[in-house]
């Protein structure tokens, strides 16, 4: 409750920061779409009382800055082994809710055997994959993910089916596996959008800890510098572009 | 003419972390959020709120950088 | 454990359960196989886990997870599949983990890979060449003690005869004695605390922006000089006064150690060095040997690669002679007629003869 002699009584509904991040600092660009998504991961993470009871295993992106804010116990791990990491992790601490953060450029070209392997296991962990068709860190060249028509810095007119053959949907790939008991595709283009990612990362969570297989969440990301595009503009151009091929939804739920 | 709009919530925004993305403007329902014509340290533009908010947390909700703070008020105000 | 009869792979997996290991990820390949098949038939009934990794590329990765945890786990593979793990097994060294590798060789051409390690960077690992099997056993144990202890990896070269031979060990425990506390070991405790922890070849410090990779890496280096002073071993018999030292590492090594000992035994001035650490290299100790004695031939079956750390300990105190070679079966993965004590002998007296 804040009040003050002559001002009305309010109470706060949300802090600045999720409860699970040390620091609200990071060097990400204007308008970045990752932050979000981050912030919906720890959310439910604490909304599920599982603090200490978590391990991340981070691998190699924009996104790996969080590795040293979020207060949660992580290994970190190198571009597309996440899945991998977080096998092991979770066969030696079976209790534990283990989940990896990956780009598409780490976990479906470096990394794409490790996930679809973790699938196939159905091993008990939850795989989140942050979406921007682009390889942000490095500059922001084209991923497997990157859609026709996507602007990156070695797409610049648009990625060409013929010059640069398809994207991959891993999201409806994974979800084809009789490993994977769960597997969810979500934007963080408006506020809907990115609470939707929070009850999916909940969602997948909860069947990981019933021991119910392989969880997958994938959560579309803005990077208007990588499209380049005015921050403003980031999310209409993700809905349009990204979101007409990776398609939002639940994409699969074992009961 | 301006019809008076109830003001249900609060927001403090941290206006130095700022980058000036703008996504905060159009997630707000009531529409209460403008970038203002000043700029932060950093040389970003920043949200200002004016009267109407209703604590829904969408600007906490779209916003990289971690600045809205949101709150509630016990009664309506203004 | 009474002494019983074991082939190679099952005996050093046993080892290695005997010394606390309880996770093992590995993709077959020969002659690497039976030590995986052997975990993942003596691993479960102990509660331990055994992956048949799709890759070994996965399997590194599935051990770096288990061994963050605080587990003892273990990967490994012949050469080839070492080559794939290179990125992994250099970064795990920076995120100082105690992983222990078996390479079972295909000869003894992983010399080079294992002591100067295939990865990017400056890093180190432990190398350790058992002779035999029952010393196979010892070094296995002392493996994850020695991982532990200085929080790196260490590496098992063993080979397709380590592996396939059958002879009578001891699995027994031993204790090599207290090691601290892995408080940094990732269980998920310490979550919402402000101080959990970060298991991280980066350098990343957990709520620290930015990071100093200089201080790092060197903090690293230091650590690995550290280990070269207190942790190289190797086996020396009648060099005190032999005008030819004959110098070996791994199973080789006992084919060239018997000829020596024949030699001695008819008078003959003959030595024999075996660096049983292959990192940290026992270069002091050879040097000295070196100052007392007129040759050094080095018997090794591969192009020559250990001869490089022998020329580097004994510069020019003595002259350095290779007399081994590449040697092997039509399969390339065994052993090849060059291992065979009466050719072995007939190298070190031409040696011998040398004016």
């Amino acid at each position: 409750m804040v009040e003050r002699n002559d001002e009305p009584l309010a109470h706060k509904v949300a802090g600045y920061k999720p409860d699970l991040l040390l620091s609200e600092d990071h060097h990400l660009c204007p308008g970045c779409g990752e932050p979000l998504a981050v912030r919906m991961l720890l959310d439910a993470i604490s909304e599920l009382d599982a603090a200490q009871k978590t391990i991340g295993v981070v691998g190699i992106g924009c996104y790996t800055t969080f590795s040293a804010t979020m207060d949660v116990d992580i290994i970190q791990a190198l571009h597309g082994r996440a899945p991998s990491v977080a096998t092991g992790a979770k066969r030696m601490r079976p209790e534990c809710l283990v989940f990896t953060l990956q780009g598409d450029g780490d976990m479906v070209n470096e990394g794409l055997q490790e996930v679809l392997h973790t699938a196939a296991r159905g091993e008990s962990v939850t795989c989140v994959l942050l979406n921007n068709g682009v390889f942000g860190e490095t500059g922001g060249h084209m991923t497997s993910t990157t859609v026709i028509g996507q602007r990156t810095k070695n797409s610049l007119e648009g990625r060409d089916a013929g010059y640069h053959g398809y994207p991959i949907l891993i999201g409806d790939l994974i979800a084809r596996l009789e490993g994977t008991a769960y597997a969810a595709r979500g934007s963080v283009h408006n506020a809907a959008g990115v609470a939707q990612v929070r009850r999916m990362l909940k969602r997948a969570f909860e069947t990981q800890l019933r021991g119910a297989g392989f969880t997958f969440v994938e959560v579309l990301t803005m990077c208007p510098t990588g499209w380049f595009v005015p921050t403003a503009d980031g999310p209409g151009y993700m809905d349009k572009v990204l979101g007409s091929v990776h398609v939002i939804g639940e994409l699969k739920a074992r009961t | 003419m301006n019809i008076p709009r109830p003001t249900r919530g609060t927001v403090l925004i941290a206006t130095e972390r700022c980058k000036g993305c703008e996504l905060c403007i159009p997630a707000c329902p009531p529409r209460v959020l403008s970038m203002s014509s000043e700029v932060n340290g950093k040389g970003f533009r920043f949200p200002l709120l004016a009267p109407g908010c209703t604590g829904c947390q969408a600007c906490l909700l779209v916003c990289p950088d971690f600045c809205f703070e949101v709150y509630q008020f016990e009664t309506e105000v203004g | 454990m009474a002494r019983r009869l074991m082939e190679g792979s099952e005996a050093i997996a046993a080892a290695a359960i005997t010394a606390g290991c309880r996770f093992f990820a590995g993709y077959p390949m020969t002659p690497f196989t039976e030590l995986l098949e052997n975990f993942a038939r003596q691993l479960p009934p102990v509660d331990g886990v055994c992956i048949n990794a799709e890759s070994e590329l996965e399997a590194v990765g599935m051990a770096w997870g288990a061994v963050a945890t605080g587990a003892r786990a273990a990967t490994g593979s012949t050469g080839q599949g070492l080559s794939l793990m290179q990125e992994s097994l250099s970064e795990i060294t920076r995120a100082e983990l105690p992983l222990v590798v078996f390479n079972m060789a295909r000869g003894q051409g992983d010399y080079f890979q294992a002591t100067r390690g295939g990865g990017h960077g400056d890093y180190r690992h432990i190398v350790l060449a058992p002779v035999d099997l029952a010393e196979a056993v010892q070094l296995t144990q002392w493996a994850f003690h020695l991982a532990e202890r200085w929080r790196n990896p260490v590496l098992i070269y063993g080979d397709y005869l380590l592996a396939h031979t059958s002879e009578a060990v001891d699995v027994t425990p031993i204790d090599f004695g207290e090691l601290p506390v892995k408080t940094w070991a990732v269980d998920g405790t310490l979550g919402g605390s402000g101080s959990s922890r970060n298991v991280n070849p980066l350098g990343f410090e957990k709520g620290k922006r930015g990071i100093d990779p200089e201080a790092f890496w060197n903090r690293l280096a230091a650590k690995h000089e550290q280990i070269a002073c207190e942790e190289s071993r190797f086996e020396a018999e009648a060099c005190d006064d032999a005008d030819v030292v004959v110098v070996a590492f791994g199973t080789p090594a006992r084919f060239a150690r018997h000829v020596v000992r024949e030699m001695c035994a008819e008078g003959l001035r003959v030595g024999h060095f075996r660096p049983i650490t292959l990192w940290p290299f026992p270069a002091a100790a050879l040097a000295k040997i070196a100052q007392r004695t007129k040759r050094i031939a080095v018997f090794e079956q591969n192009a020559g690669q250990m001869i490089d750390d022998v020329r580097l300990a004994v510069l020019a105190a003595a002259e350095v002679v290779p007399i081994g070679g590449i040697s092997t079966d039509s399969s390339g993965f065994g052993v090849g007629p060059m291992l065979d004590v009466e050719r072995i002998r007939g190298r070190v007296e031409a040696v011998m003869e040398i004016r």
